[in-house]
């Protein structure tokens, strides 16, 4: 069945997991800026990770016939050096002109800090002046409620956010529906620990899914997580008694509404 | 659409009861390491209560949760441990 994997981090995974991706039915990949597992030392290491993310990447994925789209940012967690990050800020704009750039994301908050607030503000500024989608990261564990709430609150404070171009991020039971009762899209990450199981997801969607801005990724990455957990949770929604066009429309419909926002020409033959 | 109506009791009843043998298994083992003052112990059991009212799985995300509001003056190192330490 075909699906839009709107959130993975592959330059952390293998040709292996490309290839199953492509076999599962996967027909495009969007990647986020991420924090890589360690501080980055500079700005250059940042300006190599965004060519990766917009040269590189989307020739490995192209292998196997999936379009691969990408967002450029600061991550929450080396925010909390706000110097470091407002140079890395600077050298984003020629990033977001390219044409397989969706917006500015993975932005948000990591630990609920001061610095990691400021420097959430200045990108979400930094999308408006250029016009950008926002994907945003919400907190983990214990920290996700309060930080939700927050991003919300801040997201408030700009009068020119439309929340039909925002998208936040790792919902669970606890924040989805302040999410999506404030008018923005809602992601959620299905995770094989620290996140949802495909069970809980489809109660969500079960509950929320007539708002249509709700979508599911892997957010695959370098930790615990699974590349093929969106055609679990498809078949899940098999089990479940969703039918086809359900599915369809939590798996590639929805995502492709959203993406096609940026004016990136997103799978044109679809 | 859904297509008919699904017994959830068939689908997921052996699932969750594995599940729960898992937690029994897990409080067994902490008390027999000697490590129940653990405060993310003390916050798991007290998590149990939500099950007993409505929007369980809510509820015990909230239970585990920082309930404060304000920002945080710095972020510390390390990372998440899935349970905030009320005390």
């Amino acid at each position: 069945m075909r699906y839009i994997e709107p959130h993975a981090h592959m330059v952390s995974r293998t040709m292996d997991d490309y290839q199953a991706l492509a076999m599962a039915g996967c027909r495009a990949i969007c990647e986020p800026a991420f924090w890589a597992g360690f501080d980055r030392s500079s700005v250059a290491g940042f300006y190599d990770y965004f060519c990766q993310l917009t040269e590189h990447e989307p020739k490995r994925a192209a292998r196997y016939h999936i379009a691969h789209y990408s967002w450029i940012c600061i991550n929450p967690k080396e925010a909390e050096d706000p110097g470091f990050a407002r140079e890395v800020i600077k050298i984003m704009p020629e990033f977001l002109a390219k044409e397989n750039v969706l917006g500015v994301g993975e932005i948000g908050l990591n630990k609920n800090s001061k610095n990691e607030v400021a420097i959430f503000e200045e990108q979400v500024q930094l999308a408006l002046d250029h016009n950008q989608l926002i994907l945003i990261h919400t907190p983990h564990l214990e920290d996700k409620f309060k930080g939700t709430k927050l991003i919300i609150d801040i997201l408030r404070q700009f009068p020119d956010i439309d929340p039909g171009r925002v998208m936040i991020d790792h919902v669970e039971e606890h924040t989805v529906k302040q999410v999506v009762d404030a008018g923005f899209w809602a992601g959620i990450t299905l995770y094989p620990e620290s996140k949802c199981t495909p069970p809980r997801a489809v109660d969500m969607l079960e509950r929320y899914g007539s708002t249509d801005r709700l979508w599911m990724n892997s957010a695959c990455d370098w930790g615990v997580s699974d590349p093929l957990a969106l055609p679990k949770a498809i078949l899940e929604l098999r089990k479940r008694g969703f039918d086809d066009a359900s599915i369809d429309r939590f798996v590639y419909q929805n995502p492709l509404k959203f993406i096609r926002q940026s004016g990136v020409d997103v799978l044109p033959d679809a | 659409m859904k297509s008919s109506k699904i017994a959830m009791m068939d689908l997921y009843f052996m699932d969750a009861r594995s599940k729960l043998i898992d937690i029994a298994a897990f409080m067994d083992r902490v008390e027999r390491s000697g490590e129940t003052g653990d405060y993310r112990y003390g916050e798991f059991v007290k998590a149990l209560e939500a099950l007993r009212s409505p929007d369980r799985a809510e509820g015990v995300l909230n239970l585990l949760s920082d309930p404060s509001e304000a920002p945080i003056e710095r972020a510390g190192a390390g990372p998440a441990v899935g349970a905030y330490k009320k005390d």
